[in-house]
């Protein structure tokens, strides 16, 4: 198999992963509603955490897509 | 070569330096790693410099980000930990301002450069070992046995400590790095959609609107990542540095 091809292929695998941290997302944003709809006078003080975990997570998503760049463009 | 996404974080020479054989070269990278620096000096300096009682937009400005960083420090660390304040303070202002500078066009973004990143995770990782050890000694080591655990499983829990331990300087800086290169990477292939689609006649140039939508929804989505990954790095340090305080949790 061509070497181009491979990586188009590889990147595309990469990119599977930002599904994993679309699951981490959803389940912290569907969380955090879930909990600040039952108790919604604590919800602005969590509302650090929560921005946290989410740049966290999305940390993870960054990194398969930086996987999928890098075979794409280096 | 202007079109490729990678293009925009090439170094160059700006002024060639070498010594001894060692390339001391003042790059455009260094150019904006002291950009950064003065515009954030002079942003501080400025806007304190009158001390109002009453605070103008622009003082209450720089008064919040001293405020939003102390009160980081002291939920994470408690009020031992103001004594690094200032090495706090002074990582996110760089963080934040660099990730900010970057996002101008033509710009050169520093914290997409990996070993720039690294280089603070390391100053961030060496601060905690070498506090650690100076105020604790070898009970530092503590760090690595949590309180509670039964006998049978603590070479098994030290280990994963130490894993994990050794894993922050990386994870610290690749996050950051990570989320600038891609980000950058993403806004420069949307708008090279732009271009490729108006090259194509009347037709490209109206679906054209859709990639230069899209790029605007993402700059206003990098501000925010701007914002956040140097808030991230702060409190991930503030995190590390309880743990050279109180190691033993």
């Amino acid at each position: 198999m061509e070497v181009a091809a491979a990586k188009a292929i590889g990147a595309g695998i990469a990119c599977l992963g930002m599904g994993g941290a679309g699951i981490g997302l959803g389940t912290i944003f569907g969380n955090y509603l879930a909990g600040a709809l039952r108790n919604p006078s604590a919800a602005d003080g969590q509302f650090g955490r929560l921005i946290f975990g989410f740049a966290v997570t999305e940390a993870l998503g960054i990194f398969s897509l930086l996987v999928a760049l890098l075979l794409l463009f280096t | 070569m202007s079109n490729d996404p990678i293009h925009q974080f090439h170094i160059t020479k700006l002024i060639p330096i070498d010594i001894g054989g060692y390339d001391f070269s003042f790059t455009n990278s260094a150019a904006f790693m002291v950009a950064t620096v003065v515009a954030t000096s002079a942003f501080l300096f400025l806007t304190t410099s009158s001390r109002g009682l009453v605070p103008g937009r622009l003082q209450s400005l720089s008064e919040m980000s001293y405020e939003f960083v102390a009160s980081m420090l002291r939920d994470a660390a408690g009020s031992h930990g103001m004594r690094f304040f200032p090495f706090v303070f002074s990582l996110f202002m760089f963080v934040l301002v660099a990730n900010l500078l970057g996002l101008f066009p033509y710009f050169f973004t520093v914290t997409a450069q990996i070993i720039v990143t690294f280089a603070l995770a390391a100053l961030v990782i060496g601060t905690v070992l070498v506090y650690g050890f100076m105020k604790h000694g070898f009970g530092f080591l503590k760090l690595f046995v949590p309180s509670g655990v039964p006998a049978v499983l603590v070479p098994l829990v030290v280990l994963i400590e130490v894993i994990s331990f050794v894993s922050r300087p990386v994870s610290l800086s690749v996050r950051l790095f990570a989320n600038m290169l891609a980000g950058h990477i993403t806004l420069k292939v949307f708008a090279g959609f732009v271009a490729s689609l108006s090259a194509l006649g009347a037709v490209g140039i109206a679906g054209s609107i859709l990639p230069l939508a899209m790029t605007v929804a993402i700059t206003a989505l990098e501000i925010l990542v701007a914002f956040l990954q140097a808030y991230v790095f702060a409190v991930l340090t503030c995190m590390y540095l309880n743990d050279a305080l109180h190691p033993g949790h």
